[in-house]
């Protein structure tokens, strides 16, 4: 089977013939003679170390100063920043909130937020190669222009993507995934990572339901496919349906913390 | 689709992994290993190492990819599996508590680095 040998930390040398052949790892000596005239190196460091480092400090300064922090993701156009307004109109001023809104490009969606009278830091990504997601390190700087002594709640609303936000971790508390349900049923099965990685999932736009075929107990069934028991929160973030749950959710994961 | 960015890390993990002594030597291979759970596309990767390596220690070195599969541990009955469709629930119990123990790799397993002929002096 492919994945014991995997699983067992076997690799490849590599021979003048460019043949790969597996062999058993056991006593390898930090530094090998390979045949063909180069000599490997062990490395074995993760690729994303720089930011897992970032994200494990910011997640300290955050614990320090009492701040929960949400990192919420979705596809775009699922209507997370709306979900946000709403969030935000429901939560404050009982837990004094803050808000990061990463964007590729304008700062549409942060002059909406900043309605609420939370302070806002908006960030264009592009000034960091038009990423598709944040970084823990875009994160410290964003949360360095926010007094955070007086802050309870910083929900950071990630870029519209299902892809690659999952595989960046933040320094967050929690992540929560927004769908809705003008997109496919299927989405949990088609960006699995996500859907496993966040801790609850805000299924929105329900008003809509009688205008369209979608099958929500599909979508929920698919979601719980991909992950076992995560908590569906139904809602309409125009008409705030459905808002009570997940705002007692989120208000109880916030006292968890602080 | 930020295969851009981990290439560029690639290239800064190789470089500083390149031991003191060994000044000015040219990286021939990077071996890494992908879970299938990274959102990396092999092939998109691939070009990015190219275009990021170029002029430094690593310009044309060959990026070998063990892709990894997903491999879950079901946390009741506690059987072992690989995961090839996107069901994240024990194939003997149904159980859908699990722990995945391969499948999330992003990890610079090691480089090698050309060496230099030095009329069969052993190292």
């Amino acid at each position: 089977m492919v994945l014991e040998n995997n699983a067992k930390g076997q690799k490849y040398h590599h021979h003048k013939d460019a043949h790969h052949h597996p062999h058993a790892d056991s006593g390898t000596p930090a530094i090998g003679v390979q045949k063909s005239g180069t000599r490997e190196i062990k490395v074995v460091r993760r690729v994303l170390d720089v930011n897992e480092k970032m994200a494990a400090e910011n997640r300290k300064t955050f614990a320090e100063a009492g701040v929960f922090v949400l990192n919420v993701m979705s596809s775009p156009g699922s209507g997370k920043t709306t979900t946000l307004e709403k969030t935000l109109a429901n939560i404050m001023p009982e837990y004094r909130s803050a808000v990061i809104v990463g964007d590729i490009c304008t700062t549409h969606d942060a002059d909406r937020l900043a309605i609420s009278g939370a302070p806002v830091v908006q960030i264009n990504t592009d000034e960091f190669g038009g990423d598709c997601h944040l970084a823990a390190h875009v994160i410290d700087k964003a949360a360095s222009g926010l007094d955070l002594a007086d802050i309870d709640l910083l929900i950071v609303e990630n870029v519209g993507n299902l892809v690659c936000p999952a595989e960046f971790d933040i320094g967050e508390d929690s992540r929560v995934v927004v769908l809705s349900v003008t997109e496919g049923e299927d989405k949990p099965a088609k960006y699995p990572l996500m859907f496993r990685e966040c801790e609850a999932a805000l299924l929105n736009k329900i008003d809509l339901l009688p205008y369209l075929d979608y099958d929500k107990d599909r979508a929920v069934e698919y979601i719980h496919q991909v992950h076992a028991g995560m908590p569906v929160f139904e809602i309409s973030a125009r008409t705030e349906e459905g808002f009570g749950p997940w705002i007692e959710w989120l208000k109880n994961r916030i006292r968890q913390k602080i | 689709m930020h295969e851009m960015g981990i290439a560029l890390q690639i290239v800064e993990i190789a470089t500083a992994s390149i031991p003191s002594d060994l000044a000015d030597v040219r990286i021939e291979r990077v071996n890494l290993k992908v879970g299938k759970l990274a959102a990396v596309v092999p092939e998109s990767l691939r070009f990015c190492f190219s275009v990021a390596s170029k002029d430094t220690a690593l310009d044309g070195a060959e990026l070998i990819i063990n892709e990894l599969p997903v491999v879950a541990r079901c946390n009741e009955c506690n059987s072992k599996w690989t995961i090839t469709s996107p069901v994240f629930k024990c194939e003997t119990c149904n159980s859908g508590s699990l722990e995945i123990l391969s499948g999330r790799e992003l990890d610079i397993e090691s480089i090698e680095i050309a060496e230099e002929v030095k009329n069969g002096s052993g190292k």
